[in-house]
């Protein structure tokens, strides 16, 4: 399979403080890829560096394209979503609204009922909340919420930050089987960034390890799952 | 009693103008949490465009509509050059650039135009009219059904529109707007220009009254701040009718508590503002902004 999504050696910095010292991977076009890695181990900047949100040094590709420097709002209408870290919620909006912006850098808004639709058959519970103020929502509710917004652009990948921060684990069991239906009926490919190795190596076909800024493990979740460090820092067992 | 009625249908009246202003004052502040203290002054020198169109023969409509084009282009171009320098700027180097601003767009207008105040048309007739023993002036009534026209514009195309809604979320949230695809720093500079088009509407109906010289805002901007105080400054709605109140109360301490009178009115807005700021600083419609530092 081709990789939709490649990095090579990319490095980011905020003001004197480098974050990412050279970091290489690549995703599967249709695969789920998860990037592991403990706090401040540079899992969001990654995630930033794609979506264009911090400047970079490296190449990144997207479909064969170099996009590199660009900025979020074209690579937003190149088919990249981002559902940050922290949601994004915009709070003082309902629940409709949010996803309507959602799907705002799409050509064919007119088409907005049908993703509509698509989207509240993946998460019922966001028909029903659809009038309420996106604040008022519960905290899995507001990531199924991110989630939603992010596919209403239908969007060829999909970036998703540590979905499962702060969630009882039954939820994040939930919004991962959601992920996974999405992943395998949309065609959409998705780069997760989880501090939740055991359920993101669940879910994923492929896997990095990230330590302070550098790539210093990769491989099939079945192999990683048998590495000792692996178990020991992010299984914990 | 029929003096009451009148002192509060002619604060009505005035209480129109601070309403307008105030309203283009609080979306000012609410797409770029921004306060405007230029807004006065960006309204008149609207006016003197549209005295100039009306002196070159335009019909009266015509300049209207020509203006408010004016108003927004002027208002857009302002905030990508005078306002995005300092867009990431203290919020106090942003008041200075707005007072600056002001200044300077007073003397530009003096320099231009001269400081003799000249007569401004209304489009409403001359003739008052009479509902019992209380006189509407036409032209009153004709400013608070243009300034309520107004607010149901923005209010249909905040709510209704994908760029309204784009606007309200860059105002929110924009880190998560750019990822939607919004391109944040044109809406801050769209909302500059939809304010400004609000108060070249102010400026306009405000200037048959006070007649057009280049300073005819400074005292009803003070006006417009206690309206949107009162009214809370997170609330277009509240604006109006914190206006449509400042108007009113305005007139009816100026009429019967004696040693205030007319001198003193001024006074007044600048007590409201006090007051509000001590006992409900979100004023009346607005909500309290909790902030995570």
């Amino acid at each position: 399979m081709a990789a939709i999504l490649t990095a090579e050696d990319v490095r980011a910095q905020y003001g004197w403080t480098r974050v990412l010292h050279g970091v290489s991977f690549a995703v599967e076009e249709g695969g789920i890829t998860t990037i592991l890695g403990a706090n401040g181990a540079g899992k969001t900047t990654t995630l930033r560096a794609v979506s264009g949100l911090v400047r970079t040094e490296g190449t990144i590709q997207f479909g064969g394209r170099r996009i590199e420097g660009r900025a979020p709002e074209e690579l937003v209408r190149m088919g990249i979503a981002h559902v940050p870290e922290g949601r994004g919620t915009f709070v003082g909006l309902t629940v409709e609204e949010n996803l309507r912006l959602g799907a705002y850098a799409r050509r064919d808004r007119a088409r907005g009922a049908e993703a509509f639709e698509r989207v509240y058959e993946y998460f019922p519970i966001l028909r029903e909340r659809r009038r309420q103020m996106a604040g008022t929502l519960s905290g899995g509710e507001q990531q199924m919420l991110a989630i939603a917004r992010g596919l209403m652009l239908r969007p060829r990948l999909l970036l998703l930050d540590e979905p499962s921060l702060g969630l009882a684990p039954l939820i994040v069991r939930e919004i991962f089987r959601i992920v996974r239906a999405i992943n395998r009926d949309e065609g959409v490919s998705v780069l997760l960034v989880e501090q939740n190795a055991t359920i993101a190596l669940e879910l994923a076909d492929h896997a990095y390890v990230l330590e302070t800024g550098r790539v210093v493990l990769a491989g099939p979740p079945a192999i990683l799952k048998q590495d000792d460090a692996v178990r020991r820092s992010y299984l914990g067992y | 009693m029929d003096i009451l009625l009148q002192q509060v249908v002619s604060g009505l009246a005035t209480g129109g103008i601070y309403a307008s202003l105030a309203l283009a004052l609080v979306m000012i502040y609410q797409a770029t949490d921004v306060v405007n203290f230029a807004q006065g002054e960006m309204a008149m020198f609207s006016t003197y465009l549209a005295w100039s169109l009306i002196n070159a023969g335009v019909p009266y409509w015509g300049a209207f509509a020509a203006t408010l084009v004016l108003a927004f282009i002027g208002g857009l171009l302002i905030e990508r050059l005078v306002i995005r320098p300092v867009e990431n700027a203290p919020v106090l180097a942003i008041v200075i650039v707005c007072i600056g601003l002001l200044t300077i767009l007073n003397s530009v207008a003096g320099w231009i135009y001269s400081y003799i105040q000249k007569p401004f048309p209304s489009p409403f007739p001359d003739k008052p009219i009479n509902i019992g023993q209380i006189v509407f002036g036409a032209h009153d009534l004709g400013a608070i059904g243009i300034t309520l026209l107004v607010l149901v514009f923005l209010y249909v195309f905040f709510r209704y529109t994908t760029l309204g809604l784009a606007m309200r979320g860059a105002a929110q949230n924009p880190v998560s707007s750019r990822l939607c695809g919004v391109r944040v720093g044109w809406m801050l500079a769209l909302g500059w220009g939809l304010a400004a088009l609000v108060g070249a509407v102010a400026g306009m109906m405000v200037a048959p009254i006070v007649f057009l010289d280049p300073n005819m805002m400074g005292g009803i901007l003070i006006y417009a701040f206690a309206s949107a105080t009162l009214g809370g400054f997170t609330s277009p709605g509240g604006a109006v009718v914190g206006g449509l109140l400042v108007g009113v109360i305005e007139n009816l301490v100026g009429t019967y508590v004696r040693f205030i009178g007319t001198e003193l009115k001024l006074t007044v807005a600048l007590a409201i503002i006090l007051i509000v700021l001590v006992v409900k600083p979100s004023g009346l419609f607005g909500r309290a902004v909790v902030r995570r530092v």
